[in-house]
């Protein structure tokens, strides 16, 4: 970034913070906050909850398509070097076979947009694709069969045999150390920070701890496996896809294929999980490519070990966490440093630092990521990407601080509460993790826990509680856009680029529409995941409802605009502006004075219209720049921990959160739960294991990467404080990551209150409580 | 000899490769029946055959001649829907919906089990022919089928409410 570039950007944001509160996005608060009886926050069943229980709701694998053809892949067996024969010459003879593409053979592809390079960009890494005959990771695909069927496709795929000229590779994290680490860089900024001398600080500090923590490399294991199904019409390109991002892809792919953003269709209405990995990877790229060659529909879905050789997961990190505080609990200083793997392809430092700048106050603070080159697949975004493992760090040294301090971790938790944003100085949004800790304490019992470690047992079981905070910001990403149509008979139609992977989107959006504009549900229908939908709204960092909700609030006022504009001079409504008027009881009424009303119905009617089209963008998302805007949550975790075995199994698991106001109370509540259930994943059992002489994922299988099952989990209670954040759209800040935060934390905390043991690594599988 | 789908016969394939989960989903277009793993670690391709759950992924096609399959398509009569899928709806165990149908299919195989009196790695008392369906009895035997929203508090309060075990 140049010079004068950066400069300008700097007093932008400056003046962005300096600016008045009315000139910002949600200076004045949106108005359905007010709204206190409504729609909103209902606890709403999932309005496509009958589609999915009957199995019809579908996916991208599940498109038939005539003629279609399927493809296989066989990935590399080393990390680096070229390959230097490949024989595809049985596969070709195979029963069935239409195609072996390899490198020889693909089309030429322009480079991949890696993500956050550009606007749309969505791509795991930027290598090139099949392009030539280089080899970056091990697991790498380097070939595709397409077949008539599957299974002949899966046959053809086994004939196949390389030999490689292999090279000197990175692939374990201390080399990788060993020859230097570079400053991590997130979203354009160092994720380095120094207020006051941190280092001496602690040195002077009377009570103070530091340690190291460690955690792996984890894989998002949607149980929808990554599929397409794509067809291409001349140079049109029409996909049925998984994806969390179907504006971004349109334009990726067609970047890749030197075709216009326009003449890719990515359609993904339902997805079967995502966490972040259903990005842009290699299969997209591969089946395109296959069918561009062919000319036929391909189906290529990935096999579970094809997700873990070519979709990135969360790597790996090594934390140091010191905190200096006074005898009173208060945080001298807060350091948290440390290394994350990184491939020498993309650029994904796992942030570990967020959750640091911003939930305590401390007199002085250093954090640090660095990055450690790895010849990897490339690492990637998965849920709550930084906070996840942040926390665990975080949030596991201030219990170490409490029982140094002989102070209750809640306590000195709530000793060290900023008043405002402890490194940026701006004022906080909404803050109300004081009334979510007091909540969840009472309801979990927490008083009632006696603070030595090891001091309750029941049978051979050892029983002990932990707390944790948990902590996600507020995201709202620029290009949010959506069309509203009304209809002559008073129904409305939303239409946006979003994406439901089981947040429920269109059930809470729906609820929030229709509260909006004064319609009963039914007469709301809520469109999405389709890249020719208005919107850039990719579903990440726990922002859709904002952007989406930021969105129809824009597009309703133009809306009203238009609306007032064709109303007769006979209307209740005649003169007034779209400032003065509402959505109430299927139509418009005067702010204050419902007699003036007239239905939707009857102006469209008097204006002899069908229908009424609008579409709106959402103003740029300064609103983070002006204030402080963050989730929290309070996490109670009771465990037994087995004297004999050492298996740990949790009790009872309680989450307290302050994430404004809540849309849909069920699927609120399940989200939480959801992100409480993998931060159980995180504590005690998920682990990427990785070689570290070659470099290649060992467990690429759900047998072997182990996730909670049902009988892992027990019943996690949640509560909100439900207050809204008066700069969020609708009060709301998004849920989709918080709940995975903090719990493993809370987790280790109850580990060592239960059995004295501290378990700085994870996950806490019982070899390491033996 | 043809396969029993859903009520109507079906022809086994030719390619004796081809699995019960792939003949359902690719060649009778049943793609409410899910592939999560195709290796049995998942669940969400379970279907019942004479009523038993299985995983239809390490299934071949043409060793179900003469059975009897349902799978998600089959369990609504008439665009009724059966009492668990409405209480799945209404206790929100689901969030994305793809394992969905396995979990059903497989708490209406489960819930077989319990009537029979089926012991679980769980059950206190082998020789009992009356299992109670405790919350520790759903969990162990429903814990075949992953789901990584993140659903289980829902799905077994679904199954609690329909599934009465062996308290007949």
């Amino acid at each position: 970034m140049s010079v004068i570039k950066s400069a300008a950007q700097a007093l932008m944001k400056k003046a962005v913070e300096h600016a008045p509160d009315a000139w910002l996005p949600g200076g004045e608060a949106d108005p359905l906050i007010a709204r206190r009886h409504g729609l909103i926050g209902a606890p709403l069943s999932r309005l496509d909850g009958p589609l999915k229980v009957q199995g019809k709701a579908p996916y991208a694998a599940d498109f038939p398509m005539p003629g279609l053809a399927y493809a296989a892949l066989v990935y590399s067996t080393i990390p680096k070097g070229r390959i230097t024969s490949l024989d595809t010459a049985s596969a070709e003879a195979a029963s069935g076979v239409i195609l072996v593409m390899t490198y020889r053979n693909a089309p030429r592809l322009n480079p991949t947009p890696l993500f956050m390079t550009k606007g749309k960009a969505v791509g795991g890494d930027d290598l090139p694709v099949m392009q030539d005959d280089r080899i970056h990771w091990n697991g790498e695909p380097i070939a595709l069969v397409l077949a008539e069927t599957q299974e002949q496709a899966d046959y053809a795929k086994s004939l196949i045999r390389a030999t490689y000229e292999a090279e000197s590779a990175v692939t374990s994290f201390a080399a990788a150390k060993a020859h230097g680490t570079k400053p991590g860089v997130f979203h354009g900024e160092p994720l380095k920070l120094e207020i006051g001398d941190a280092e001496a600080a602690l040195c002077a500090a009377p009570h103070k701890v530091d340690a190291i923590y460690r955690t792996p490399r984890h894989n998002h294991n949607p149980i929808e496996l990554h599929g397409v199904t794509l067809a291409w019409t001349g140079e049109e390109l029409s996909i049925h896809d998984a994806s969390q991002a179907v504006a971004h892809m349109a334009w990726s792919i067609a970047e890749i294929f030197g075709i216009k953003e326009e003449q890719v269709h990515v359609t993904s209405p339902f997805v079967g999980g995502g966490f972040g990995s259903k990005t842009l990877w290699r299969h997209h790229i591969l089946a395109a490519a296959a069918s561009k060659l062919t000319g036929r529909p391909v189906r290529l879905v990935l096999s579970r070990e094809g997700v873990y050789r070519t979709v990135g997961g969360r790597t790996c990190t090594e934390q140091r966490v010191a905190i200096g505080a006074q005898a009173d609990g208060r945080f001298d200083a807060l350091i948290h440093t440390g290394t994350v793997a990184m491939s020498p392809h993309n650029n994904m430092p796992e942030p570990f630092i967020l959750p640091a700048r911003s939930a305590y106050a401390a007199r002085s603070f250093k954090l640090d990521v660095e990055t450690a080159t790895i010849d990897m697949l490339a690492n990637t975004f998965m849920r709550a990407p930084g906070e996840s493992v942040g926390t665990f760090g975080l949030e596991s040294a201030i219990d170490e601080l409490a029982y140094e301090l002989g102070m209750d971790p809640v306590e000195l938790r709530l000793r060290n509460e900023p008043e405002r944003d402890p490194t940026t100085g701006l004022p906080f949004s909404a803050r109300h993790i004081v009334e979510a800790y007091r909540a969840g304490a009472e309801r979990f019992g927490w008083n009632r826990r006696s603070p030595q470690p090891g001091s309750q047992r029941d049978g051979e079981w050892w029983v002990g509680v932990g707390c944790a905070t948990a902590t996600y910001p507020y995201y709202r990403m620029p290009g949010g856009a959506a069309r509203l149509t009304l209809r002559k008979d008073g129904h409305v139609t939303v239409e946006i680029a979003a994406h439901e992977m089981g947040m429920g989107t269109a059930t809470a959006q729906t609820q929030v529409t229709a509260e909006r504009l004064g319609l009963p549900l039914e007469q709301v229908h809520f469109l999405h995941g389709d890249s020719r939908f208005p919107g850039l709204v990719l579903a990440g960092g726990s922002q859709q409802s904002a952007s989406i909700g930021s969105s129809v609030r824009a597009a309703e006022r133009e809306l009203v605009k238009e609306l007032l504009k064709l109303v007769s001079s006979e209307s209740p409504l005649h003169g007034l502006h779209a400032d003065e008027v509402e959505g109430r009881e299927r139509g418009l009424c005067k702010i204050g004075d419902p007699a003036r009303r007239e239905s939707y119905v009857s102006i469209l009617a008097h204006a002899g219209r069908e229908e009424l089209k609008i579409e709106a963008s959402a103003p740029p998302p300064l609103e983070t720049q002006h204030w402080s805007m963050h989730s929290h949550g309070a996490l109670f975790c009771e465990i037994r921990v087995n004297a004999i075995t050492g298996e740990p199994r949790v009790g009872r698991f309680l989450g307290s959160f302050d994430c404004g106001r809540i849309l849909n109370a069920k699927t609120a509540a399940s989200q939480l739960r959801g992100g409480i259930i993998m931060g159980l994943g995180l504590a005690l059992m998920e682990e990427t294991q990785f070689d570290e002489r070659n470099g290649r994922i060992m467990n690429p299988s759900l047998a072997e990467y182990h996730v909670p099952v049902h009988q892992d989990v027990p019943e996690i209670e949640i509560l909100y404080t439900d207050i809204p954040d008066p700069r969020a759209p609708a009060g709301a800040r998004g849920l989709g990551e918080i709940g995975i935060t903090g719990v493993g934390a809370a987790v280790a905390n109850a580990v060592y209150h239960a059995t004295g043991r501290r378990i700085r690594d994870l996950p806490i599988t019982l070899d390491k409580l033996l | 000899m043809s396969i029993i789908v859903n009520g109507s016969p079906v022809q086994a394939p030719e390619d004796s490769r081809v699995s019960l989960l792939d003949l359902l989903r690719e060649r009778l277009h049943l793609s409410g029946v899910k592939k999560g793993c195709n290796q049995g670690a998942c669940g969400a391709c379970t279907v019942l055959v004479d009523g038993e759950r299985i995983l239809s992924c390490l299934a071949l096609a043409v060793q179900y001649e003469g059975r009897s399959i349902t799978s998600i398509e089959g369990l609504s009569r008439e665009g009724e829907l059966h009492a668990l899928q409405r209480a799945f709806i209404e206790h929100d165990g689901f969030q994305c919906g793809y394992c969905t149908p396995g979990q059903i299919c497989s708490a209406i195989g489960m819930s077989a089990e319990l009537d029979r009196g089926v012991p679980s790695y769980v059950t206190a008392d082998l020789a009992s022919e009356h299992i109670q369906a405790s919350r520790d009895e759903l969990t162990e035997r429903m814990s075949g089928n992953l789901c990584r929203c993140g659903a289980y508090n829902g799905i077994v309060e679904a199954i609690q409410e329909t599934c009465t075990g062996g308290a007949r």
